[in-house]
C-alpha cells in the first residue's frame, strides 16, 4: 500500500481483504483454480488476527465446515469454482433451510465438469440460483473489479449476517485474477452488519420463531441456548414436522426474507442510460468491455448504455423492467450459451426485443463482439 | 435399604421389545398386551438389568436411593 | 416426567417417546452416551451433539445440549467447523455404519488424520435402516439385505481398524448388550485430548435381524454376549479370539491435537 492508501491488488486477494474487514475469522476449502489463492491468502492471513483456516478435504466437507463454524458463532466463508461450488450445492441448501449465515465465493470458470481450469465463464448463473434442489433463497451479487471485490465481498457477509442465508459472491477468472487500483478504506469507515442475537432468556427462546422482519434472532453454540439445528423440515421450535401447513410457511418464510427485501440490496450500475436505444445488459468481466463497446458506439453516433447488475440474484426485475420500457433493443452479454438472458426476457415483458452475445470458448467477450452483434464498426 | 428402592415404568414410553423381560433374573417382568408389566415386584433385586439395555427409557429404578 | 433423574435431566422428555423400532440397540446406545456425559460432569452448554442422516443421526433431536443433525455422511466436516470455531465446546458425532462409513467415508479418515478433538461414536447396525434394509459397508458377507437379495458380496469394514490405521488416538468397541463397557469407552474418548473413535455394535431387529432371521431383540443381545470377547483376553491367549467379535479398548496412544498445534501457530503469529 502506497502512502495514499492505493496499492495494486488482485481480485481474488481483494476477496480476502474484504472478508477479514467484514470480521471473517474462519476459512475452509479445498484447492482449486482459479479460486485458489483465496485459500493461500486466508491461510496467511486468518492466524496472524487469531482465526482460523483449514484445508478441508473436499468441497462437501469445506461447505459444511464453515456452517458448524459460524453455528459457533464466527463469520465464516469458502471459495471454489465450477466442480467444487457443484460438490458445496447440497450443503447451501441445508445453510439455507438451517438459516446459518455464511459466504460462498465461485471464481467461475469454463464448464461443464473439468471443462477448462484456468479460462473464464459465467456458466454457473443459474446454479448460483437454482444450485440446490427445492425451493430456497438465493443471493449472489458480481462485481466486475478489484475495488468491488473489495466491497462486495463485505457486502456478501453483511446480507449474509443480516438475512441469515448463506450469500454466494459470483466472481470470475477474469476478475479474480485481474490485478488493479484498489483503495484500503478506513475499517472504522466500513459498514459491518452482525447477526441479530437473542435478547430472551435461554429458557424462552424459540430458535426459530421469526420476529417481525420474518429473521429468528441466533444463538451461537455454547452460549447457553442449548437448540436443535436440522435440515429436515421443521417449525419454530427448530424439530421436525411432517404438518404440510408448517412445511409451506417455513419455506415461503425463508423466501420471502430475502426476496420481500430486494430494494435493501439492489445493487447496479447504470451507464449513458439516460437516452440509450440500444442496451447492454452485462456483468462482471464481460461489463468491463460493455462499458468500452458503449463508448465506442456513442462514437458511432448509436444511443447505448449498459445496464450493469451486481445483485445477480434475485433478479433486479423492476429495474430490467425499466430498461425495457425506454430501449429499442436490449443485448445480453454473457460468457455463457444464455442463463441471465432468460430472465431478463422475463423481466422486460417483451416491451422491446431481447438479444443475446454469448461466448463459451474460454476467452472474455471483447467490445469489438458485443460492436458488432449491434451493428456498428469497429475499426482497429 | 433395598426396600427403600422402587422398579417404575413409563408405560406410554414402552415398544413392548422384551429385551427388560429376558434379561430380568428373577422374572420379575412379562409381556401383556404389547407392553412390559410388573408381574412379581416382590422378586425385584434391583440389579438395574432392565434399566440398563432398555432402548425407550420406560423402565427404570427410582425411590430412595 | 414419569423417568429416571438421568433422563429427565439429560433428554427433551417432551420429545420422547423416540422414533427408533421395538428393540432398536440405537435407544440403549444413546443412553450410554448420555450417562458418559453424566459421569464426566460435563456443562450441558458446553456440549454439542453432530449427527449425520439415518437411524443413529435421530439421537441428538432427544438429547438436552446443542444439537445439530446435519446431512447424510457429513456430520464429521460440520463438527470439524464447531469445534475450530470453539475449541471448549465438548464435541460428540453420532454417526450410522453407512452414514461414517459409505458416504462419510472420506471425512472420517481425514478428520482422524487430523488428530481433531472430536469424540466420534458409531452405532453400527449393518444395515441402511432408515431407508427399509439396503446393506451397508458393515453388513457381513453372505449375509441379505433389500439390495442384497441374493446374499451380499461386499466384504464389510472393520471400522475400528479403519478409524485407527487413519490416526485416531482412542479407539475401542463395545454392543448394546455391553452399555456398561461402551458407557466406560466413551467416557474414555471423550476425555482423550484427539480423535476418539467408538464403535457400538447395535441391533436392528426391524430389517437386519428379520431378513437373517436373527430372532427377538433379546436374542439379538444374546449373541453379542455369547459371541464377543474382550480384547485384553485374546492377548493373553490368542486362540479365545476364533470366531470371536473383538470388543473393549483397542488403541489408547495421545498425540499432538489439530487445534493445539494450531493454536501454537497463532500465539506465534500474534507474539
Amino acid at each position: 500500500m502506497n502512502d495514499k492508501g492505493y496499492a495494486l491488488v488482485q481480485g481474488n486477494e481483494a476477496c480476502v481483504e474484504g472478508a477479514l474487514a467484514a470480521g471473517m475469522r474462519f476459512f475452509a476449502g479445498y484447492p482449486i483454480t482459479p479460486s485458489t489463492e483465496i485459500a493461500e491468502i486466508s491461510s496467511q492471513k486468518l492466524p496472524k488476527l487469531g482465526g482460523k483456516f483449514i484445508q478441508m478435504e473436499d468441497e462437501l466437507a469445506s461447505m459444511a465446515a464453515i456452517i458448524g463454524a459460524s453455528l459457533a458463532g464466527i463469520k465464516s466463508m469458502t471459495a471454489t469454482s465450477g466442480p467444487g461450488f457443484s460438490l458445496m450445492q447440497e450443503n447451501i441448501g441445508y445453510a439455507a433451510i438451517t438459516e446459518v449465515p455464511c459466504v460462498i465465493v465461485n471464481v467461475q470458470r469454463g464448464g461443464p465438469s473439468t471443462g477448462l481450469p484456468t479460462s473464464p465463464a459465467q456458466g454457473d448463473v443459474m446454479q448460483a440460483k437454482w444450485g440446490t434442489h427445492g425451493d430456497h433463497p438465493a443471493i449472489a451479487l458480481t462485481p466486475n473489479s478489484v475495488q468491488e471485490t473489495f466491497e462486495y465481498t463485505v457486502k456478501a457477509f453483511n446480507l449474509a449476517e443480516k438475512y441469515r442465508t448463506p450469500v454466494i459472491l459470483l466472481m470470475d477468472e477474469i476478475v479474480g485474477h485481474m490485478r488493479e487500483k484498489m483503495a484500503f478504506k478506513n475499517i472504522s469507515e466500513i459498514e459491518i452488519i452482525n447477526r441479530k442475537k437473542p435478547a430472551c432468556k435461554p429458557e424462552d427462546y424459540v430458535a426459530y420463531k421469526p420476529d417481525k422482519d420474518m429473521i429468528p434472532p441466533m444463538a451461537s453454540f455454547g452460549e447457553g441456548y442449548r437448540y436443535h439445528v436440522t435440515g429436515l423440515t421443521h417449525d419454530e421450535t427448530g424439530f421436525p414436522t411432517n404438518s404440510n401447513e408448517v412445511s409451506e410457511k417455513l419455506i415461503k418464510r425463508i423466501v420471502d426474507k430475502v426476496e420481500k427485501n430486494i430494494d435493501d440490496f439492489s445493487y447496479f450500475e447504470e451507464y449513458k442510460l439516460e437516452d440509450a436505444e440500444i442496451v447492454i445488459i452485462a456483468y462482471g468481466g464481460v461489463s468491463r468491455s460493455a462499458k468500452s463497446a458503449v463508448d465506442e458506439l456513442r462514437k458511432q453516433n448509436i444511443k447505448a448504455g449498459l445496464f450493469r447488475p451486481i445483485t445477480i440474484w434475485p433478479l433486479l426485475e423492476k429495474q430490467i423492467n425499466k430498461v425495457s420500457l425506454h430501449a429499442k433493443e436490449i443485448y445480453v452479454a454473457e460468457m455463457n450459451l444464455g442463463q441471465y438472458s432468460l430472465e431478463v426476457e422475463r423481466a422486460a415483458c417483451k416491451n422491446c426485443r431481447v438479444k443475446k452475445i454469448n461466448k463459451v470458448n474460454g476467452e472474455l467477450i471483447t467490445p469489438e463482439e458485443i460492436i458488432e452483434a449491434i451493428g456498428g464498426n469497429y475499426e482497429l | 435399604m433395598a426396600d427403600e428402592k422402587l422398579l417404575l415404568q413409563n408405560i406410554p414410553w414402552c415398544k413392548g421389545c422384551g429385551v427388560c423381560v429376558g434379561f430380568c433374573p428373577t422374572k420379575v417382568l412379562k409381556i401383556k398386551n404389547g407392553k412390559c408389566v410388573i408381574a412379581n415386584s416382590d422378586k425385584c433385586i434391583f440389579c438395574g438389568q432392565c434399566e440398563l439395555r432398555c432402548p425407550d427409557n420406560a423402565i427404570y429404578i427410582g425411590g430412595k436411593k | 416426567m414419569n423417568c429416571s433423574e438421568i433422563t429427565n435431566q439429560y433428554y427433551r422428555v417432551n420429545r420422547l417417546p423416540h422414533i427408533w423400532c421395538a428393540g432398536c440397540g440405537h435407544g440403549t446406545l444413546t443412553n450410554t452416551v448420555v450417562r458418559a456425559i453424566d459421569k464426566l460432569k460435563l456443562n450441558k452448554d458446553e456440549v454439542v451433539i453432530v449427527s449425520g442422516i439415518g437411524c443413529s443421526s435421530r439421537a441428538p433431536g432427544y438429547l438436552d445440549f446443542n444439537t445439530l443433525h446435519t446431512t447424510h455422511g457429513r456430520a464429521l466436516a460440520f463438527a470439524t467447523g464447531i469445534k475450530l470455531a470453539n475449541p471448549k465446546l465438548h464435541v460428540i458425532v453420532i454417526m450410522g455404519d453407512g452414514d461414517s462409513s459409505a458416504i462419510g467415508g472420506n471425512h472420517l479418515i481425514h478428520a482422524a488424520r487430523r488428530n481433531i478433538d472430536i469424540t466420534t461414536i458409531v452405532f453400527n447396525n449393518n444395515i441402511y435402516g432408515m431407508t427399509g434394509g439396503q446393506f451397508s459397508p458393515t453388513t457381513p458377507y453372505g449375509d441379505l439385505a433389500t439390495t442384497a437379495a441374493y446374499g451380499n458380496i461386499d466384504k464389510p469394514f472393520d471400522l475400528c481398524s479403519l478409524a485407527q490405521g487413519a490416526g485416531a488416538t482412542y479407539v475401542g468397541r463395545a454392543t448394546a448388550y455391553h452399555a456398561l463397557l461402551m458407557q466406560k469407552l466413551i467416557e474414555k474418548g471423550i476425555q482423550n485430548k484427539g480423535f476418539s473413535f467408538i464403535e457400538g455394535l447395535s441391533l436392528c431387529p426391524t430389517y437386519y435381524g428379520r431378513k437373517n432371521k436373527k430372532g427377538n431383540p433379546f436374542k439379538m443381545h444374546s449373541f453379542f454376549k455369547e459371541y464377543c470377547i474382550d480384547k485384553k483376553l485374546v492377548d493373553k491367549d490368542p486362540e479365545k479370539g476364533i470366531n470371536k467379535i473383538l470388543i473393549g479398548e483397542f488403541y489408547n496412544n495421545p498425540q499432538p491435537e489439530y487445534i493445539e498445534s494450531y493454536q501454537v501457530i497463532i500465539d506465534m503469529l500474534q507474539g
